[in-house]
């Protein structure tokens, strides 16, 4: 990431009572980046970005954005706006009403709230509803209401907190798409949270994994899914094999598998994704593919490909990802090469 | 769903407890207020407007009604502005204390009105415990006669007995506003004070006009605290009513005099909850 950072989040906890919900989070975001802090519920990935607004303050860290120290300032004062997870339009005022609010209370001339909040309402294609009270309008339209909020402020920098969660399938897929290339346009960076690992790939510029108030990866989606530094990573981000074995003289044992190896003695991890297990063909492997063969438990179809679960011998049970419409036996030779199995940590079970 | 004749039993005991202890009341009052009195002192079924024609002649009637209107809007006010902010404090402030501070508000209901219009009694009086304290500190040297037996008293009577009527709604009304909607308003630049007058009052609106009704039309109708405490210059049109009805034997002119309150209370009622309307969004 070349762009200035813009905020610097530095070694920031946070406990309610003797609850640890955050801890020693140190995170930059950079100007204009697409980030997106994907959790579990109860990760504390809300907590994060409600200490980055200033609803809450933590118990100990920092939070700067260029020489100003962030949380010594009320929410009123920091240059950031939220879109908040239900939208909390205010029901008494008009869409118009809602959009021009920061712009009123910051005492802006009539004339130019006028301009600028008709600008952010055809921006997010919400013009013909300027008149509208929040009640009257559709979920997905309160959504752009808020957006355009938040935005007519030109805040340095956007929160969204699970914005998308309430909106059905197709019309989340829609705004997932609207809003990467509404924040391209603006260049506004944005900190997003959610949960859905497939929206955090779709949108973000890079996603920071949070797992009980920890960072256990901060990486662009493409290294966190080929790359996951933990077992956690791996098993969140997609679908993945854990593989369990043991180095010794650089030769590593799964069960009755093994390769040759680089790395250091030990008890080691590996993930290894289904779409890099496949089907065995004839009897010809390549010299670098480590064969298995096992019995098929179960198939499911997603359509273009499909998953199936296989028993081999030890318990070892590999899943792979296979072109939809395979014909497959009841017994299959399963074969990957052994640079696709990636090294991992172990991760701990954590209160 | 349910049988016919189970909503009969059902809908019948309170129908007929409406029609025989209200609707026929209020119809045998709407008559009265037609009839007249003979010298001999018994009631003429006779249909006319007389009565009508004397409250608005003698000012007598309408001066007290207007002075009711105003002391009711007087206790109306003062228990907004004391309630208000409780009311508020609670439901924003109060924390783990909010429970136990909303009883308190609730406690003094349980006491009898007429208890809590004598204790005032006890302070107010030339002898009492607010006299006798400014007297000690030598802040007068005669007791203050304004206090007691004036519309001070009553109004002061009525604010403490009606304030929690207007601190409930008010209450309830804070209680109803998405907590996100200030986060969302301080979130946009708005200071606590700004958001304040651009949110949360706006939204307690429906609270605050509820509020205000009761403690209107609770003192306008009120008899007891100007009869204990308001003296002469501190009478009401509820005790000229029941003067009417008792002493001075005019039911006539005393069913007119509560019709045209009743009116007047109707009129409030219905403004009220087309405010309370206006202003309610869900």
């Amino acid at each position: 990431m070349t762009a200035p950072t813009l905020l610097s989040i530095r070694g920031v906890a946070k406990t309610f009572g003797r609850n640890a919900v955050l801890r020693d989070i140190s995170l930059e975001i950079a100007e204009g980046e697409f980030l997106t802090i994907l959790g579990e519920s109860g990760s504390g990935k809300t907590t994060l970005l409600r200490i980055i607004a200033g609803f809450e303050t933590a118990t100990s860290g920092e939070l700067w954005m260029g020489n100003d120290r962030l949380d010594h300032q009320p929410p009123y004062r920091r240059r950031v706006n939220t879109v908040f997870q239900h939208y909390a339009l205010f029901p008494h005022l008009t869409v118009e009403q809602n959009v021009g609010y920061g712009l009123r209370v910051a005492k802006r001339p009539e004339s130019e709230i006028a301009e600028r909040v008709a600008e952010a309402l055809d921006k997010v294609k919400m013009t013909s509803h300027a008149k509208k009270k929040p009640s009257k309008i559709s979920g997905g339209q309160q959504q752009r209401v808020a957006l355009a909020r938040a935005l007519v402020n030109r805040p340095r920098l956007l929160l969204l907190d699970e914005p998308l969660s309430a909106l059905d399938a197709n019309l989340r897929r829609q705004m997932q798409v609207e809003l990467k290339s509404l924040q391209r346009e603006v260049g506004i960076a944005f900190v997003f949270v959610t949960h859905d690992q497939e929206e955090a790939m779709v949108m973000s510029d890079r996603i920071a994994l949070l797992r009980s108030g920890e960072l256990e990866q901060v990486a662009a989606p493409r290294e966190i899914y080929g790359r996951p530094a933990t077992a956690y990573v791996a098993q969140f981000i997609g679908h993945t094999n854990l593989l369990k074995g043991e180095v010794r003289g650089g030769v590593v044992s799964c069960g009755p598998l093994v390769w040759q190896t680089s790395l250091p003695d030990g008890p080691i991890l590996f993930s290894l994704r289904p779409e890099h297990v496949r089907l065995a063909a004839g009897t010809t492997a390549a010299a670098s593919a480590i064969r298995i063969r096992g019995q098929v438990l179960h198939q499911a179809f997603h359509g273009a490909t499909e998953l199936i679960r296989v028993q081999c011998s030890d318990g070892l049970i590999f899943v792979a990802r296979i072109p939809g419409g395979s014909g497959v036996q009841s017994e299959v030779d399963l074969e990957f090469s052994a640079a696709d199995a990636i090294p991992v940590r172990e991760s701990p079970e954590r209160a | 769903m349910f049988s016919r004749a189970y909503k009969t039993v059902v809908t019948a005991p309170p129908l007929a407890w409406v029609t025989v202890f209200l609707l026929v009341p209020y119809l045998l009052l709407f008559c009265y207020s037609f009839w007249s009195v003979s010298p001999a002192e018994t009631i003429v079924h006779s249909w006319n407007l007389d009565n009508y024609h004397e409250l608005l002649q003698k000012p007598l009637y309408w001066q007290t009604l207007l002075r009711s209107m105003w002391i009711a809007a007087r206790v109306m006010l003062f228990s907004l502005l004391l309630g208000y902010p409780l009311a508020y404090f609670l439901s924003f402030y109060a924390g783990k204390r909010k429970d136990l501070l909303y009883q308190m508000v609730i406690i003094p209901l349980w006491v009898s009105y007429l208890v809590r219009a004598y204790a005032w009694k006890t302070i107010l009086g030339s002898d009492g415990v607010l006299n006798t304290l400014l007297q000690y500190v030598h802040v007068t040297r005669h007791p203050l006669d304004f206090l007691l037996y004036s519309p001070f008293a009553v109004v002061l009577t009525l604010t403490h007995i009606y304030t929690p009527f207007t601190i409930l709604p008010i209450y309830a009304a804070l209680e109803h506003i998405p907590r996100n909607l200030v986060e969302a308003s301080h979130d946009l630049g708005a200071t606590p004070a700004q958001t304040f007058w651009k949110v949360i009052f706006p939204l307690s609106i429906p609270g605050v006009v509820a509020g205000a009704t009761f403690a209107f039309v609770l003192s306008l109708g009120d008899f007891l605290a100007p009869l204990l405490l308001g003296g002469p210059s501190g009478i009401m049109i509820s005790n000229i009513v029941v003067s009417l009805f008792g002493a001075a034997y005019n039911w006539p002119l005393g069913a007119a005099i509560s019709l045209g309150m009743l009116m007047i209370v109707v009129s409030l009622l219905f403004l009220s909850e087309r405010l309370e309307k206006k202003w309610s969004f869900s």
